[in-house]
C-alpha cells in the first residue's frame, strides 16, 4: 500500500477540482431553485426537521455523505472494483428484479427503494456496475478479434439492466445504457454500427418530420442514380444497396407502427411536442414551453442569483430536479449556460484524458463508460430543457438535487479515480 | 465531377474503416461531445440572446395588471345639488377551481338564481379560467347581499367584489345625463377606447358619454408579480411601474334641477320640450324631454332588461327631443326674419304692411299693422310675408329668379348667424343641425331659376323648410335678450374647479346690430300683454316684464304643434325659454302659460298660480316610471 502523502498525490486533483466546482455550483443552483421569497430566511433559528422541508438543505446533507462516499471509494483497493465487479452487477440484477415488487409506485413507476428516511432508485446504481462489468468483460477479451459470442455477451450484459428498468416504468434511465455504445467504439466497435444507428436515427426523425412519400421517393431517387451512373465502387454491392433502400424503406413505414404501437401514450405526446412545440403549451407541452420561457428570459447575463421569477414562481415544473437547468438558465443567462456546458466540457475531457492514460483495458473501458455516461445525462438533460430532445427524466449530473443521482454520479466519477491512482502499479495485468 | 464525388465518398468510408488505429477514436469521441456542446451554445445563443420572445412571455407568466379603477366624477346643478353620485354594488365572483361539493339547490335558493343561469355561468366561467375569478352574478345591491353575505362561507370558491355603480340624486334630467354602463362589445376595438377593458363600464350617453375622459379620471396601473397559481407574490420591480390612480372631476351644471322637476311635472303626459338658458351664459337651465323616464332605470342589476323595455316603449322615452327632434318653428321665427331685415335696410320698425289676406292666409283678425310692434303681438302672416319680400327681392338683377337667388343666399348667411342650420355644439352629442334652406335646395327641388320668393314664401313665417331643434329655439330667445349674441348653450359650468370648456366661453355675435333688438322687445311685450296673442303668460302680477313669441306649428303629425318662446326679465334677462307641445294646438293657450310658470317658478323660486298647473292638460303620473 501506498502511504497517504503518496496517495494523494497519485489522485488526479483536477478532476476533483472540477467535479467540487460542479456540485457547488450545482448547489447553488439548487438553493436558488428551492429558495422562497415568502418563507422566512433566518434558517439559524430552524430546527433539524423544519430544515428539511428545503431541498438545499437536503442537498448539504447529500454532498456531506457524498463526500464520505469519496473517502470509502478511495480507500477501497482498487483490485476490488475489478474483482467483485460480476458479483455487484449479479447483486444488482437481483435488485431490480425485485424493485418493482417491494417498492411503493412514485409518479407512475415502481422505482424507488424507501429505506427510512432516504428513498433510493436502483436503477441510478445500475449504471456504474454495469460499467463496471462490461468493463471487466471487455478486459478480457479482444475485440479486434471479434467473436459472435463475445459480442453478444456484451449486449446481454449491457441490455439485461436497461430492460428490468423499463419493467419498472423508468424508460429515461434505460435510455443511458446506450451511452456504452461510445465506450465500446472506443475499444474497437465497428465504426459502422454507430454510423448505421445514426442514419437509422436520421431517417426515423425524418420520417416524422417529412411527408413519407417524399423519404420514398428521394430514396428512390438515390437508389435510381446509383443505378444509372453504375458507380464502380456500388456496383460491387448491388445487393446491398437494394437492400439498404428495402430496409429504409421499411423503417419510413415502421416509424408509423412504432410510433403508435411501442410507445406509451405519454412517451408519444413527447415526441409529438418536440416536433410542434406549440401544440399543447397548457398540457403535455407546458414542461418545454415553460422551461424555454425561463430559460430564454434570462438574457445574456441572467437575471442574477435569486432573481429568477419563473423557476422561482413555480411556472416550471421539477425545476430542482430534471430542469435545474432552467434556474442557470434564468439566473445566469446565456453566459451561465456556457460556463456550465464548458464545466461539462471540461470534465468529459479530463475523464478522456484520465482513461486514454490507463494501462489497463478494464481501466480505460470503465473511463469512456464514465464519460459515456455522464455525457448522455449531460446531452438528453439540457437537450430537453432547451426543446431539442424529448422530455425523459434524467437528471443533470452533479447540479439536479437527489442524493440518488449525486451519489451515483460520485461513485462513478471517484471509481475512476480510484483505478487511476494506482495506474502505476498495475503492470501486471 | 463523377470521379469527383466517388473520391470523396470513398474517402469517407475509408476514414471510418481506418480507425483501426483505436487510439484515434479518442478524437471522434471528442469530436462528438464537442459538437454537442457548439450545438447547445448556439440553440442558447438563439433563445437568450436573439430571441426576445421568451422574455416577453416570461412578463405574461408573471406579471398581472392591476387596474385601478378610480371614483368617477360627480354631477351637481347650479345650487350644489347632487345630482349623479356613485354607490357601491357587488359582483358575486366565482373562481372554478376552487369550488367544492356545490350545494346548487341550496345556493340557487340563497341567490334567488335560476339553476339553468347557474349552470351556463359556471360552465363559462370554466370556459374563461379555472383558476381566475368570473363574475357570476353582477350588480348585487347592499340589501340583497346582506342576505347572502353570511351564507357564502358555505360555498368555497364564491366570493364579493365591490365595484362603484352609478346613484341618482334625482327622478329628472334622465336624457341630458345619459347613464354608464358595460362597455359595448363593438366598441371594445375601437381606437378610442383602447384604455377599455371588456368589463370596464363607461358614459353610454348624454353629460357621461360626453364628458367621459373627465368623469373617468385616470386609471391607475399596479404590476404584481403572481406565481403560476396566480397568487400573488408582490409588487414588480418595487412598484416602479405603479402609477396611482386620479379620481374623475366633478361637474358643475347650470342646471336648476327644481325648475327641471317642475318642467318635467308640467309637461307629464304631453309630448314635447322645454328648453330653459340662462342668457348671459348660456348656461342651460332647464332641459325637458317628454316623456322622461326614472335615470335609475338604466342603472344597476337588470340594466339591460329595462334598456330594452324603454326602447320598445311606444311612447319612445329614450329620444332625447330638445337635441334631436327638429321643428318648424312656425311664427317665432318671424322675430329672426325681421331682425335680418331691418339689419340689411329693407324694412324699419316703422314700416307698414297692409294685412293682405291674398298673400297668405292671417289667423288674427287685428288692427292695421303700421309698425313692427303692431305686426309682433297680433303675428300678422302677411306682414312678414312682405318683410322678408323686401329682404329677398332687393332688384340686385334683372331677372327676379336670380334676384330671388341671391336674395335667400344673403339671408341665409344673416340667419345662420344666429346658431340656426347647425350644431349650435352643446356638451351633448347627437345634436341635430336643423335646416336653413340655401338656393341650391331649392334648384334642387324646382330647377335653377324655377323658383322665385313667391315660392319659398313660407319660410317668412316660420312654415315650410325651415327646422330648428328646441335648443336652437331657446337659444333664439337668449339671443335676443342679450340683444345680439349668445354663448353656445351648455350644462357644465365647471369641470371640477376648472370651469366651463373654453368653447363655451366665446361670445357668438349675429350679424344683425344690437339697436335692432330693442326695436322688436316691445313688439314681444306685447304679445303677453292685454290683447296679445300669449296673454295668459304676462308676470305682469308679478312685477316681471317679459316678451315673448307664440308659434302654431303645422306639421305632417296630426295636430298643430303649440310652441312658445320668451325671455325675462326684458331689463335684466335672467332666463331664455322655449316651449314646444306637440300636437296641442295653439301656442298661446297651452305653450306659453307653460313657459310662464317656469319663468315665474326660477325667478321667484315657487309658483302660486297653482290652478293653472291643474289646467294645464294632462295629469301628473304618466311618467314612465321604473317598475318595482
Amino acid at each position: 500500500m501506498k502511504t497517504p502523502a503518496r496517495y494523494s498525490r497519485s489522485i488526479d486533483w483536477v478532476t476533483v477540482g472540477i467535479y467540487l466546482l460542479m456540485v457547488f455550483v450545482g448547489w447553488l443552483n439548487v438553493y436558488a431553485a428551492s429558495y422562497s421569497p415568502d418563507a422566512p430566511t433566518h434558517v439559524f433559528g430552524l430546527s433539524f426537521g423544519e430544515l428539511m422541508n428545503f431541498n438545499w438543505f437536503k442537498q448539504i446533507l447529500w454532498i456531506g455523505t457524498a463526500v464520505l462516499l469519496i473517502v470509502v471509494l478511495l480507500v477501497v483497493d482498487y483490485k476490488a472494483y475489478d474483482t467483485f465487479a460480476y458479483a455487484l452487477y449479479a447483486g444488482m440484477i437481483v435488485l431490480l428484479i425485485v424493485t418493482p415488487f417491494i417498492a411503493r409506485p412514485i409518479a407512475g413507476s415502481r422505482s424507488w427503494l424507501e429505506l427510512g428516511p432516504v428513498r433510493l432508485q436502483p436503477a441510478e446504481f445500475a449504471k456504474f456496475i454495469t460499467a463496471l462489468a462490461v468493463s471487466r468483460y471487455m478486459a478480457g477479451i479482444n475485440l479486434r478479434h471479434q467473436n459472435f459470442r463475445d459480442q453478444l455477451m456484451l449486449a446481454v450484459f449491457t441490455l439485461l439492466p436497461p430492460l428490468l428498468i423499463i419493467a419498472a416504468n423508468e424508460t429515461g434511465q434505460a435510455l443511458v445504457f446506450g451511452a456504452f455504445l461510445l465506450a465500446y467504439f472506443r475499444e474497437g466497435m465497428s465504426p459502422l454500427i454507430l454510423l448505421l444507428l445514426a442514419a437509422g436515427g436520421a431517417i426515423l426523425i425524418l420520417a416524422l418530420l417529412v411527408p413519407k412519400l417524399w423519404l420514398i421517393g428521394f430514396f428512390t431517387v438515390l437508389l435510381v442514380l446509383v443505378l444509372v451512373f453504375n458507380n464502380r465502387l456500388l456496383r460491387h454491392h448491388l445487393p446491398l444497396s437494394i437492400g439498404v433502400w428495402l430496409v429504409v424503406i421499411g423503417m419510413v413505414f415502421g416509424v408509423d407502427f412504432f410510433f403508435n404501437s411501442v410507445l406509451q401514450e405519454h412517451q408519444r405526446k413527447r415526441i409529438e411536442i418536440l416536433i410542434n412545440p406549440s401544440a399543447d403549451p397548457l398540457g403535455v407541452g407546458w414542461n418545454v414551453t415553460q422551461s424555454k420561457i425561463a430559460i430564454g428570459s434570462g438574457g445574456v447575463v441572467g437575471k442574477g442569483f435569486l432573481q429568477g421569477t419563473q423557476t422561482k414562481f413555480d411556472f416550471v415544473p421539477e425545476q430542482s430536479t430534471d430542469f435545474i437547468f432552467c434556474t442557470v438558465g434564468e439566473e445566469w443567462g446565456w453566459l451561465g449556460s456556457v460556463v456550465t456546458i464548458a464545466l461539462f466540457m471540461a470534465l468529459l475531457w479530463r475523464i478522456v484524458y484520465v482513461a486514454e492514460r490507463q494501462k489497463s483495458v478494464f481501466g480505460r473501458t470503465y473511463g469512456y463508460c464514465v464519460a459515456s455516461i455522464i455525457f448522455f445525462h449531460f446531452a438528453v438533460n439540457i437537450g430537453m430543457t432547451i426543446g431539442l430532445a424529448p422530455v425523459v427524466g434524467i437528471p443533470l449530473p452533479f447540479f439536479s438535487y437527489g442524493g440518488s443521482s449525486l451519489w451515483s454520479f460520485t461513485t462513478l466519477l471517484f471509481i475512476l479515480l480510484a483505478i487511476d491512482a494506482y495506474r502505476k502499479q498495475d503492470l501486471v495485468r | 465531377m463523377r470521379r469527383c464525388l466517388t473520391q470523396v465518398a470513398c474517402r469517407i468510408i475509408q476514414i471510418f474503416f481506418a480507425l483501426q488505429y483505436l487510439e484515434g477514436r479518442k478524437y471522434v469521441v471528442q469530436a462528438i461531445f464537442l459538437a454537442v456542446a457548439m450545438l447547445f451554445a448556439g440553440r442558447l445563443f438563439y433563445i437568450q440572446v436573439l430571441d426576445g420572445s421568451y422574455k416577453l412571455a416570461a412578463d405574461r407568466n408573471t406579471l398581472q395588471r392591476i387596474v385601478k379603477v378610480p371614483y368617477r366624477g360627480l354631477v351637481y346643478d347650479r345650487n350644489g345639488k347632487l345630482l349623479v353620485q356613485n354607490t357601491p354594488v357587488y359582483d358575486l365572483l366565482v373562481v372554478p377551481r376552487e369550488v367544492k361539493q356545490l350545494d346548487t339547490v341550496r345556493f340557487c335558493q340563497l341567490l334567488q338564481l335560476p339553476i339553468e343561469d347557474l349552470r351556463a355561468g359556471l360552465l363559462a366561467a370554466k370556459k374563461y379560467s379555472r383558476v381566475k375569478a368570473s363574475p357570476l352574478v353582477q350588480n348585487l345591491s347592499t340589501a340583497e347581499l346582506a342576505s347572502i353575505q353570511d351564507n357564502l362561507i358555505d360555498f368555497p370558491g364564491f366570493r364579493i367584489e365591490a365595484r362603484m355603480a352609478r346613484a341618482y340624486g334625482t327622478q329628472s334630467m334622465a336624457h341630458a345625463l345619459g347613464y354608464v354602463g358595460p362597455i359595448p362589445a363593438t366598441w371594445v376595438d375601437r381606437e378610442k377606447y383602447a384604455k377599455y377593458r371588456p368589463t370596464d363600464f363607461l358614459g353610454i350617453s348624454g353629460l357621461e358619454s360626453f364628458y367621459e375622459k373627465e368623469l373617468m379620471g385616470r386609471r391607475g396601473v399596479q404590476y404584481r408579480m403572481v406565481n403560476v397559481r396566480g397568487i400573488e407574490k408582490g409588487a414588480f420591480r418595487g412598484g416602479e411601474f405603479d402609477t396611482l390612480s386620479v379620481a374623475g372631476q366633478d361637474l358643475h351644471t347650470g342646471i336648476d334641477i327644481d325648475l327641471q322637476q317642475y318642467g318635467e311635472m308640467l309637461m307629464a303626459g304631453k309630448r314635447g320640450t322645454v328648453v330653459a338658458i340662462d342668457p348671459k351664459t348660456g348656461e342651460i337651465l332647464a332641459f325637458v324631454s317628454a316623456p322622461a323616464y326614472d335615470p335609475a332605470m338604466l342603472t344597476g342589476k337588470g340594466l339591460g332588461n329595462r334598456y330594452m323595455e324603454l326602447l320598445n316603449n311606444p311612447e319612445r322615452p329614450l329620444i332625447d327631443r330638445p337635441l334631436t327632434a327638429i321643428y318648424s318653428p312656425g311664427s317665432v321665427f318671424k322675430l329672426v326674419n325681421e331682425l335680418v331685415a331691418m339689419q340689411s335696410g329693407a324694412v324699419t320698425a316703422n314700416t307698414g304692411f297692409p294685412c293682405n289676406q291674398r298673400l297668405v292666409r292671417c289667423t288674427h283678425n287685428h288692427e292695421y299693422p303700421g309698425n313692427v310692434s303692431i305686426a309682433i303681438k297680433n303675428s300678422c302672416n302677411p306682414y312678414f310675408y312682405q318683410v322678408m319680400q323686401a329682404t329677398v327681392m332687393r332688384g340686385r338683377s334683372r331677372n327676379r329668379f336670380e334676384d330671388s337667388r341671391l336674395g335667400l343666399a344673403e339671408w341665409k348667411r344673416n340667419v345662420q348667424t344666429f346658431g340656426l342650420g347647425d350644431k349650435l355644439g352643446v356638451d351633448l352629442l347627437g345634436e341635430k343641425k336643423g335646416l336653413i334652406p340655401s338656393p341650391e335646395y331649392y334648384d334642387k327641388s324646382y330647377g335653377y331659376h324655377r323658383w322665385t320668393y313667391k315660392t319659398v314664401y313660407s319660410l317668412s313665417i316660420g312654415q315650410g323648410e325651415v327646422q330648428v331643434t328646441s335648443l336652437q329655439m331657446a337659444n333664439i330667445m337668449a339671443i335676443i335678450a342679450n340683444r345680439g349674441y349668445y354663448y353656445t348653450p351648455h350644462f357644465v359650468r365647471s369641470v371640477g374647479q376648472n370651469g366651463p370648456l373654453p368653447q363655451f366661453q366665446e361670445r357668438h355675435k349675429t350679424s344683425v346690430d344690437s339697436h335692432y333688438f330693442e326695436q322688436i322687445i316691445p313688439g314681444m311685450q306685447m304679445v303677453v300683454g292685454r290683447g296679445g296673442t300669449a296673454s295668459l303668460a304676462s308676470l305682469e302680477q308679478f312685477g316681471i316684464s317679459m316678451a315673448g313669441k307664440t308659434g302654431t306649428v303645422q306639421n305632417r303629425h296630426g295636430a298643430d304643434h303649440a310652441t312658445f318662446a320668451a325671455f325675462a326679465p326684458v331689463e335684466d334677462p335672467k332666463i331664455a325659454i322655449a316651449v314646444f307641445i306637440e300636437n296641442a294646438g295653439f301656442g298661446g293657450s297651452s305653450a306659453a302659460p307653460l313657459a310662464s310658470l317656469m319663468v315665474e317658478r326660477y325667478l321667484r323660486g315657487k309658483v302660486v298660480r297653482k290652478k293653472w298647473e291643474e289646467w294645464l292638460p294632462g295629469s301628473a303620473d304618466r311618467f314612465v316610471k321604473r317598475h318595482h
